[in-house]
């Protein structure tokens, strides 16, 4: 089904739900509308905001969760990102990291960049996060099947995927303004 | 990172520098988290890596460098290893990552197509190498068997002072590889 058809939800609510259920852990958002929304719904300095590098989130989530296995760790993703680079569910999928969560808010568009379509409509992308190696992946549409399930994932060891289809809805957002070096020191600081 | 004031006086005499003595030159300069993807000139540091478990593969050199980037927030000293090619797989992070945000990492690179004596796929990139690291900034040094302990000094000053990416080029030869 296309985002638009039923009733689906917004990223912004979704990740506001997600945000609620999360106090100190690391949490990368990849660039672009995401970063923008979580930064207005709920600014934190263990909130790492990309500007760049599309489809690296996931990546420099495994970073950070090879450095601090203590730490559990949180990638808010999108659909066009994680096309993007592929390769890293392969990557996580073969380290298997308890400490990793991947959640993929999945418009089947770019949005950032006015709507044009990817092709996750026609990808399962955590399909192929499962075949890569994941331990736990989830599709949701409903708000209290997104709790539900984001809730299980904190308390399960991972590598875990949770792909939350929402529709092409944008907050009415502006930039974060942070500047990056300052969001690296902050976020560093953070999770120490 | 620690101070280096290395025992490797055996550099000196200009001789090939063995894998196992290059990686631990590398630790004793504090570098303590290790990724990347191969290259036959790079084979034997890896393959030092791999035995010290020290390395985390990678796919691609884009996903290495952020991986670093993570890393290092969390506290670690990153080096990323890579054939020159990956240089472009990998220059939006490096530009969009690592230079807008202040994130150094150490990027050892092998020197595919020095001196034009390469397969075909190498020899564009061999040449302009050092122009294309310019460009971008990226401050570079080539390893050499006689001045191996300044080298390192310099990517340890380097990697401290600016808070970006610092490349050591290695040619074919330098380091000993699997086939020597």
């Amino acid at each position: 089904m296309r985002p638009e058809q039923g009733t689906m939800q917004s990223r912004a609510m979704a990740m506001a739900a997600l945000l609620e259920l999360l106090t100190d852990q690391p949490v990368i958002i990849c660039n672009g509308f995401p970063s923008r929304e979580a930064y207005k719904i709920a600014d934190r300095p263990t909130h790492f905001y990309m500007i760049g590098s599309m489809g690296n989130a996931p990546a420099i989530a495994l970073g950070v969760a090879v450095a601090k296995p203590n730490k559990q760790v949180v990638v808010f993703d999108g659909d066009g990102n994680v096309l993007m680079g592929m390769g890293t569910l392969a990557t996580v999928g073969a380290l298997r990291p308890k400490n990793f969560i991947h959640v993929v808010f999945d418009n089947e568009v770019y949005g950032t960049t006015g709507n044009q379509p990817t092709i996750s409509n026609v990808v399962p992308l955590e399909k192929v996060a499962k075949a890569a190696g994941y331990v736990n992946v989830e599709r949701v549409r409903e708000r209290e099947d997104l709790v539900y399930e984001f809730k299980d994932m904190l308390k399960k060891d991972g590598p875990s995927m949770l792909l939350v289809k929402v529709n092409e809805m944008v907050e009415d957002v502006g930039r974060v303004m942070l500047d990056p070096p300052d969001i690296t020191k902050r976020f560093m600081k953070a999770i120490q | 990172m620690r101070g280096f004031f290395g025992v490797y006086s055996e550099w000196r005499n200009g001789t090939m520098i063995e894998s196992d003595v290059f990686v631990q030159a590398l630790q004793d300069i504090g570098v303590d988290f290790y990724t990347g993807v191969p290259d036959s000139i790079l084979g034997g540091i890896i393959a030092e890596l791999m035995e010290r478990r020290l390395y985390t593969p990678a796919v691609r050199e884009d996903e290495a460098v952020a991986m670093a980037a993570g890393a290092y927030m969390s506290g670690k000293v990153p080096a990323v290893l890579m054939q020159n090619s990956g240089l472009g797989t990998s220059l939006n992070t490096l530009i969009s990552l690592n230079m807008i945000y202040c994130q150094p990492c150490i990027l050892i690179v092998s020197w595919r197509g020095y001196q034009g004596k390469d397969a075909p796929e190498h020899l564009v990139m061999g040449e302009v190498m050092p122009q294309f690291l310019d460009t971008m900034k990226i401050p570079h040094r080539t390893l050499s068997e006689k001045t191996a302990i300044e080298d390192l000094k310099w990517l340890a000053e380097t990697f401290m002072k600016q808070r970006i990416p610092v490349a050591l080029l290695i040619t074919k030869g330098v380091v000993k590889g699997l086939h020597p």
